[in-house]
């Protein structure tokens, strides 16, 4: 099989991943302008990305009494002070607009009397977010002059002197090659999952927090192209239901439930009450002989059982059936818990692209928004639309003033990339599998990168170790065939995925001390340290990853990239 | 995690070919759906929600306590009614009102 067809397209703004930060981006851009938008997206915009099985609460929100700070304050406090607080203060600012935007297209928020939104504790508030990707995705789809194409996968940028031109691609579903030619681009394509072994590896593989559709692409793209990138090391391992991988929080919050030991001890209060102190808590339990370990649902009320069996199936319905097919509900039960395998996601910790504060990357002309910008940890589903928000309306901004040249297109560049994908898909049947050298890579970083099998923690000889054994399989890539479309694009997410691995190990190593317990658990370098009050940041550039360390960014800092 | 889509009742729309966010579900000649990459399957459950003729149905794999059940959605303007059919015969079933946001 060879690439048949080329098409080159040209718009004024291309959206990478048609996912939550994406689609409200479009929303935003021609809400304010009439600038043509292309997404492109890799599945359907229906139910790409995280919100494909609902999600259960808006868990980032500023409920009436507290302030935009309160919530910088949160989100600094948890991930013990390496965040960008100008990033987090502009997402704060808007998350209640977008929460009203999503309403009036027709999301359910619970109301009291007043008419007030319900709040579950202090940042969240209750939802039925079953639909929720289904209402942007036909909010978008009713767009004037927005193209998106679905079943597409974006490989490559097209960056000219550091200016991005655009981006290459292939469709899926046939054998045509993409050149998309645009004035700004828009990185939307979330985070990273599949780089550690999972869970589950065998059959249920894929049962995992994140989406394991999320392979990277973005970091993998901005690295290669010489964006900086910050914060790798502070990895985001969820607290979840055993097996199911499902949610914990709804448990936790909605009935009270606490954190308890295979004695009944409630262990939490002991090693804090951070998102990884949490995780670590569990570990150590499990460690000193005392798991499993579980969520003390036992005694909760009928009411309470039916509660929680309906607002899985919003979210995560595989629980719902869990309940079902053991034939106790939790109240009979208390619900196992255990962490998962690391995924690197800029929504819930702070890896991801170096922005500027209007989310504007290292590139000129690209910006970054949701799961795979940095900085900004907590954002969640709304923090991801206000980003989305933010890099538009600069995006906007920025196209009013600058002359609208005629994009320029590079057949020579085009026809190199086609040369590469015809190089898999006409390469013969090897040795090697896709599917084997991603199981190889996700046993390496288990091992050596602080995976699950060593309890998240690692060494310098393990990283070491863990890079040679991770370059030493990207060798082999270049070996793989690919049957059909489909498989090229299995072929281009191991790429991204190793690309992503290498990244995470430097940073790992390059901060010298544990702040995050089971986040980031040197072991050579136990304690934290003041020192290190600062970001680990890296660049891509003539060849080798080079580290950067950084000062931290202050609340009411407007921050500009200056080199 | 994964779904099974019962042949004798699909009838080859292709809506849940077109909605799975992972692109996993093809057509054979004739229309008829099956799951090309059972494996990679997320169990988000989109597909379920999206046929209209009760033909896929979402199961527990082994190695994640899966004992068989299979459980099936169908959706009207205002609910989802989660049918669960259980190994040995017996159903369960959970009703959700779109309108009604979650307790928790």
């Amino acid at each position: 099989m060879q690439i048949e067809k080329r098409q080159i397209l040209h718009t004024d703004i291309l959206i990478i991943g048609g996912g939550t930060a994406g689609c409200y981006a479009a929303l935003t851009i021609r809400e304010h302008s009439d600038y043509s938008i292309i997404i492109a997206e890799k599945a359907n915009i229906k139910r790409s990305g995280c919100l494909a099985a609902g999600v259960n609460a808006i868990n980032a929100y500023i409920v009436k009494g507290n302030k935009p700070e309160d919530y910088v304050n949160y989100a600094k406090k948890d991930a013990d002070g390496i965040v960008r607080e100008d990033l987090l203060m502009t997402m704060s600012e808007g998350l209640n607009r977008v929460t009203d935007k999503m309403e009036k297209l027709g999301l359910v928020i619970l109301k009291d009397e007043n008419g007030e939104y319900v709040a579950r504790g202090n940042r969240n508030i209750k939802i039925n977010g079953e639909n929720m990707k289904p209402l942007l995705a036909d909010a978008v789809s009713k767009l004037p002059d927005v193209t998106v194409l679905n079943r597409i996968n974006i490989t490559d940028y097209i960056v000219e002197d550091n200016v991005i031109r655009g981006a290459y691609g292939f469709s899926i579903e046939d054998a045509c090659a993409y050149e998309i030619r645009a004035r700004k681009v828009l990185c939307a394509t979330g985070g990273a999952a599949g780089l550690y072994r999972p869970n589950n590896p065998g059959f249920s593989r894929h049962k995992m927090w994140y989406p394991p559709f999320n392979t990277g692409a973005g970091y993998a793209m901005g690295i290669k192209s010489g964006a900086e990138m910050t914060t790798f090391e502070m990895r985001f391992i969820a607290l979840r239901c055993k097996d199911t991988i499902a949610p914990t929080g709804t448990i936790a919050q909605g009935v009270g439930a606490k954190q308890v030991n295979a004695k009944g001890e409630v262990y939490e209060n002991k090693y804090g009450l951070t998102t990884s102190e949490r995780v670590y808590g569990t570990v150590m339990e499990n460690l000193q002989g005392r798991g499993p370990c579980y969520l003390r649902t036992e005694g909760i009320s009928k009411e309470q059982d039916e509660s929680l069996r309906k607002a899985y199936l919003n979210m995560a319905p595989s629980q719902t059936l869990k309940w079902v097919e053991a034939g106790r509900n939790p109240s009979q039960q208390n619900v196992e818990i255990e962490g998962t395998e690391p995924y690197i996601v800029g929504g819930h910790t702070a890896s991801g692209y170096w922005v500027d504060t209007n989310r504007q990357t290292t590139i000129h002309g690209l910006y970054a928004a949701g799961d795979v910008a940095g900085g900004c940890p907590q954002k969640y589903v709304t923090g991801a639309m206000v980003e989305g928000e933010i890099a538009a309306l600069d995006m906007i901004r920025h196209l009013k003033k600058e002359a609208d040249e005629p994009q320029k297109e590079e057949k020579e560049a085009f026809d190199k990339k086609i040369a590469e994908y015809d190089h898999f898909l006409s390469n013969q049947s090897g040795m090697f599998t896709t599917e084997a050298l991603e199981e190889a890579m996700q046993k390496v970083m288990d091992n050596y990168a602080g995976g699950i099998s060593t309890h998240y923690q690692f060494n310098e000889k393990q990283l070491e170790l863990a890079k040679e054994k991770i370059t030493q399989l990207t060798a082999l890539v270049d070996e793989l065939h690919a049957e059909d479309m489909h498989e090229l694009m299995f072929i281009y997410e191991l790429k991204e995925r190793l690309t992503v691995c290498l990244s995470v190990i430097a940073h790992l190593g390059a901060r010298k001390e544990t702040r995050w317990h089971s986040f980031a658990e040197n072991l050579d370098y136990p304690e934290k340290s003041d020192a290190w009050m600062k970001y680990v940041n890296s660049r891509y550039t003539d060849g080798k990853l080079q580290i950067i360390y950084r000062d931290l960014v202050g609340r009411e800092e407007h921050y500009e990239h200056h080199n | 995690m994964s779904i099974i889509i019962n042949p004798e009742k699909c009838k080859g729309c292709g809506l849940c070919t077109d909605v799975c966010p992972g692109s996993l579900i093809a057509q054979k000649d004739h229309g008829t759906a099956y799951i090309k990459y059972p494996k990679d399957c997320w169990g988000c459950a989109s597909c379920i929600k999206e046929c209209h003729f009760g033909a896929i149905a979402l199961y527990l794999g082994a190695d994640i306590g899966g004992m068989g059940s299979q459980m099936t959605v169908s959706a009207t303007e205002d609910t989802l009614t989660w049918n669960i059919q259980k190994r040995d015969g017996t159903k369960d079933q959970i009703i959700i009102n779109k309108k009604e946001s979650n307790k928790y």
